[in-house]
């Protein structure tokens, strides 16, 4: 964050509640990123990412208890793929803030936090349908909107659609 | 379902229902049974498969399957320019349109940081409200269908027609409106409509006692939803429900309030939450309930709307719609209230580019179906019905 820089409520309460998710797992996450937009941090360590979930939901002065979205993204220039977590506390607190997980964009693996937020389930599923990375720990590791056996995962960005499908041409 | 030991009977399978011990089978094991429920099935709304594991009548297992209608919505995002996602948006909750649109159109806001003229926040909300209504007399029409109740549809639908007509004389598409741009709107609205808006609430109003008659308070209705599909409030969060289901559940959460955007803030409403005098907290009749109130919250908040709107001198409705939509870099996510619930969009650009880098669409019915494999769980087959219906998906927005 820039100094003197005149910030949000909102930003300011994202910020407070990464300072006590920091304080307990330090160097797991990256440094805040004070937007205004989305505020966010990144997991660094992604073996702790359910721990650190659990942590923001069940903490007494955080109860990150509503995850509203989970999507997936290609960072194409990385060479990763990860997800961006929009997660806040429903009606006991005001703060808000996205978590970023990313992991290799060619079989890489992120564990899952359905068990810690139901909406994660869908989501993750829907993350591996369209790019690809495995959620290790998901109760249900499998496509949703494409067919089971669909080749390739739509949304990368170098994502080539196959030509036919049981031997139907796929028109584009 | 559970197994219980009743004196005098042996082992027993029961179930529960309105507080009462139904008892289903006495010393029986039938087998197992698959049963598929769609894609094309009356009650399902759309083209959703649920695969369930019966047992005699009682469903032990009902696996979702989603997809036949999916678009690729977020694949086309990535390829068109921004104000060209609008009309896609449209395409996703179709029974809500200015509502989906108005989601979008706030996040790109978020992202250009542009000041809208107060005459279009209003006019916003006027039609994204009278959308609401016509979204919710679809909800409630078609789910006293599911539970063979037709002369509400009928009602429901007369009464959808004339907002329809309205939306369609300010914007020229009765269903896909492409109505809310970014930054402003398509065109203002015609010079009667306020007019026109007020007649139709002065019509309205007691049509929606009438409904309430009709179906809240018939016996059969309340016989069918009652106590069925019950969701605690804490599992409800858990699952991400949001909009009238999670409020079904006894939550008070509405974003129109807890999380303002354009010009909620200023206005007067409540926001209905089931108490349980009427239904059981969480139950199908909850879910219905707040759909019924919240009609007439939507009129009153149309009515203040246009008191307090400005004239339309000097108006100009593109007046801050920029000529070429290129955020700055960053990342956002904006929401709405919308009729199902949260419609979240999440928008990344990479600022150089007039196409979002990515753009995915946060679905409220997606997120309300995920939990249909626990509700489900021990119920009766005719009870799946009434629970899919108390959901009230648009599988356009599920599969996107």
């Amino acid at each position: 964050m820039e100094e003197g820089k005149v910030i949000s409520q909102s930003v300011a309460e994202s910020a407070a509640a990464y300072a006590i998710i920091h304080a307990q797992f330090g160097d797991a996450l990256s440094a805040f990123d004070g937007n205004e937009t989305m505020p966010f941090f990144e997991v660094l360590n992604t073996a702790l990412w359910p721990e650190i979930a659990l942590y923001m939901r069940d903490h007494p002065k955080l109860r990150f208890t509503y995850m509203a979205c989970l999507s997936g993204v290609d960072y194409q220039a990385e060479e990763k793929v990860g997800i961006v977590c929009n997660i806040e506390s429903l009606g006991q607190f005001n703060h808000k803030l996205a978590v970023k997980v990313k992991c290799a964009r060619q079989g890489g693996s992120i564990p899952s936090v359905a068990c810690v937020w139901h909406t994660a389930n869908w989501h993750e599923r829907e993350a591996y349908d369209m790019f690809g990375m495995l959620f290790t720990g998901h109760p249900d590791m499998k496509r949703i909107l494409c067919p089971d056996d669909w080749e390739g995962y739509p949304l990368l960005k170098d994502y080539k659609v196959q030509e036919s499908y049981h031997g139907i041409k796929v028109p584009y | 379902m559970q197994e219980l030991d009743i004196a005098g009977m042996g082992s027993v399978r029961v179930t529960r229902k309105n507080n009462n011990v139904v008892v289903l089978e006495k010393d029986l094991a039938t087998e197992q049974m698959v049963l598929a429920m769609g894609p094309q099935h009356p009650s399902t709304h759309g083209v959703l498969k649920l695969e369930c594991l019966t047992d005699g009548e009682v469903i032990t297992e009902a696996e979702p399957y989603l997809g036949y209608l999916h678009r690729c919505f977020e694949k086309c995002c990535e390829n068109v320019d921004y104000p060209a996602i609008v009309p896609y948006t449209d395409r996703l909750d179709y029974l809500a349109g200015m509502n989906s649109e108005f989601a979008y159109a706030i996040a790109v806001e978020k992202l250009l940081d542009v000041e809208i003229p107060r005459r279009v926040e209003f006019i916003r909300v006027i039609v994204a409200e009278l959308n609401r209504i016509a979204s919710h007399l679809v909800a409630i029409g078609t789910y006293g269908i599911d539970l063979g109740a037709f002369t509400p549809f009928l009602f429901c639908f007369r009464d959808r027609e004339i907002i329809l007509s309205l939306l369609e004389w300010a914007s020229g598409a009765r269903m896909l409106y492409n109505y809310i741009w970014v930054g402003g709107l398509a065109c203002d609205i015609p010079a009667d409509f306020n007019k026109r808006v007020k007649e139709f609430i002065d019509y309205f109003r007691p049509k929606t006692v009438e409904l309430y008659k009709l179906l809240t308070e018939n016996e059969i209705f309340v016989k069918r939803t009652r106590g069925i599909g019950i969701m605690p409030a804490d599992v409800a969060v858990n699952y991400g429900w949001s909009g009238p289901m999670l409020r079904g559940s006894g939550v008070k959460w509405d974003l129109r309030r807890n999380d303002p955007y354009s010009i909620y803030p200023e206005l007067d409403f409540i926001v209905p939450v089931p108490d349980g005098t009427v239904s059981e907290v969480g139950d199908c009749l909850s879910r219905h309930l707040v759909r019924a109130l919240e009609m007439e919250e939507s009129l009153k908040i149309i009515e203040q709307c246009i008191d307090k709107m400005p004239s339309a001198e000097g108006f100009n409705p593109r007046a801050a719609v920029p000529k070429r939509v290129r955020p700055k870099a960053g990342e956002v996510y904006a929401r709405a209230e919308n009729p199902r619930g949260e419609l979240g969009f999440y928008i990344q650009s990479d600022g150089k580019s007039t196409k979002p880098l990515r753009c995915k669409a946060r679905s409220s019915c997606f997120v309300n179906l995920s939990a249909m494999k626990d509700l489900s769980r021990g119920q009766l087959i005719p009870d799946l019905v009434a629970i899919i219906g108390s959901i009230d998906i648009v599988l356009g927005e599920v599969d996107r």
